[in-house]
């Protein structure tokens, strides 16, 4: 039987394996966002929050590795079927036109890798955003914390920035709108009933997620940080 | 009799594999609505050849739907605009007067052009040499019944054997993969207890046999399911991932 090695590389190892890693991807954006909804809790909660996270000390950093091997393998698997296609067909169509029916071709399907990569570029500067943005300090139940709540809520009020974040969360739902279902699909799911029920799911799920996302710079940059939400 | 149509068309003309390939263009004054799409085609070559032109080489066979030799890419879409049809059941009562038509033929790498609107379909032969197939000794034909097979079981095992393997899966494919034709005889024979015994071995060789031809990762647009003549389900392909993780497992 297949090594292990010959079973990832294979194309059904590969398709279950992007399933997989966008499935856990998935998990992580639903405990990113609630998270992030602290901001809208007691003045210190959002920074408790994150000392929270900063206190578990390694075990921080082996989530960490274990997001990023996720992301990385999901990227690199993403990008590799993509650059496939032009191998599998040399030359294309002159004419090319979805036939619809059963056909799960849309603007969400066939924008994955566009809507992946600019996911990817803007995770990179997230990440330098605010995890290595301006480091304000505060004071936490007498220990010293990071202020990161102040970073957000100063970020979130320069236009540009509130602008690329809605724009990419909004890429967001298309792309989760396909991969939610396709990846139920990788991993075995028929293409009857059930399958439709994920469809309508995974649109609920993308929309309702991103809209959760959004709400924050868009609440933050339309109240200047001071909206009833935000306690003091 | 029906009124004849004037049909503007486009063809796809290649001499060889090796040759550059070009559009040639052509208006036919004398189609009939009940012309099937290869009629017409018919039409087109008898035109060509009283000019002193090459015809246009397209493949078929039966012209009834079932042989899976017609594989025409018709104005983008693989077999036509009808849903669970090969062009060669196409009728021209779905085009009207002055409509222009684009044929192509399917486009993929593993599938290289012969002549004009013909490609080599041999890399599907090879996916079935590498185990779509059961090895026993038939001897002559068994009682149906000897074999109990569970209803639900027998009626999958028929649907997925179905596919006559024109390759319209691949020719929609944005990402030309086979993963439904794999997938439907491989789902066909695992359906099925003849087909038990080398279960494992046979997803195991098909999908590296796919890979090895040169068609592309399937990405689940299910294009090949909307394209299929016979309405093959991508369920086929959710098939063929299970037999494979638990051949993987094994």
């Amino acid at each position: 039987m297949p090594s292990i090695k010959q079973a990832l590389s294979s194309q059904v190892g590969r398709k279950i394996m992007t399933g997989i890693t966008g499935i856990g991807l998935m998990f992580f954006l639903i405990g990113h966002l609630a998270g992030n909804l602290s901001i809208f809790g007691t003045a210190d909660a959002f920074n408790i929050y994150t000392k929270t996270l900063m206190d578990l000390g390694p075990l921080l950093y082996v989530i960490e590795a274990g997001l990023a091997f996720f992301f990385l393998y999901h990227t690199v698997l993403g990008v590799s079927i993509w650059l496939g296609r032009r191998k599998a067909r040399p030359e294309g169509y002159n004419t090319y036109k979805s036939k619809g029916g059963p056909s799960h071709q849309n603007l969400a399907s066939r924008s994955m890798i566009i809507s992946g990569s600019i996911i990817f570029i803007f995770l990179v500067l997230h990440i330098i955003h605010f995890k290595f943005g301006a480091d304000y300090t505060t004071m936490i139940d007498g220990e010293q914390a990071r202020d990161l709540r102040r970073l957000v809520l100063e970020e979130f009020q320069k236009t540009w920035v509130v602008i690329g974040y809605v724009f990419v969360l909004l890429l967001a739902v298309l792309h989760l709108a396909h991969g939610f279902w396709s990846a139920f699909t990788s991993l075995g799911m028929k293409h009857g009933e059930t399958s439709k029920k994920i469809q309508v799911t995974a649109y609920a799920f993308s929309i309702i997620l991103m809209l959760g996302f959004i709400f924050i710079p868009l609440y933050i940059y339309f109240t200047g940080g001071e909206g009833s939400l935000i306690s003091y | 009799m029906s009124k004849d149509m004037t049909i503007h068309l486009k063809y796809w003309k290649q001499a060889g594999p090796d040759a550059q390939g070009y559009f040639e263009e052509k208006t036919l004054n004398t189609v009939n609505e009940h012309m099937s799409f290869l009629e017409m085609l018919d039409v087109l070559n008898e035109e060509l050849q009283l000019e002193g032109k090459d015809p246009v080489e397209f493949d078929y066979d039966c012209r009834e739907g079932i042989c899976g030799s017609c594989n025409l890419v018709i104005n983008g879409q693989a077999h036509g605009p009808k849903e669970k049809v090969a062009c060669c059941q196409l009728h021209m009562r779905n085009y009207k007067d002055g409509d222009h038509i684009t044929i192509e033929p399917p486009k993929a790498g593993a599938f290289p052009i012969i002549k004009d609107l013909v490609v080599d379909r041999s890399a599907f032969d090879r996916i079935i040499e590498a185990g779509g197939y059961v090895s026993v000794k038939t001897g002559s034909a068994q009682e149906a019944n000897s074999i109990p097979i569970e209803k639900e079981h027998s009626d999958l095992a028929f649907d997925y054997a179905t596919c006559i393997g024109c390759g319209a899966c691949v020719a929609a494919c944005p990402n030309a993969s086979a993963s439904l034709f794999t997938g439907a005889k491989i789902a066909h024979l695992g359906k099925l207890p003849q087909g038990e015994l080398e279960r494992s071995k046979r997803v195991v060789a098909m999908v590296d046999q796919m890979k090895e031809e040169g068609f592309g990762d399937c990405s689940n647009f299910a294009e090949c399911e909307a394209v299929c003549p016979v309405g093959i389900s991508i369920s086929a392909i959710a098939e063929m991932r299970k037999d494979y993780v638990k051949a993987v497992f094994s």
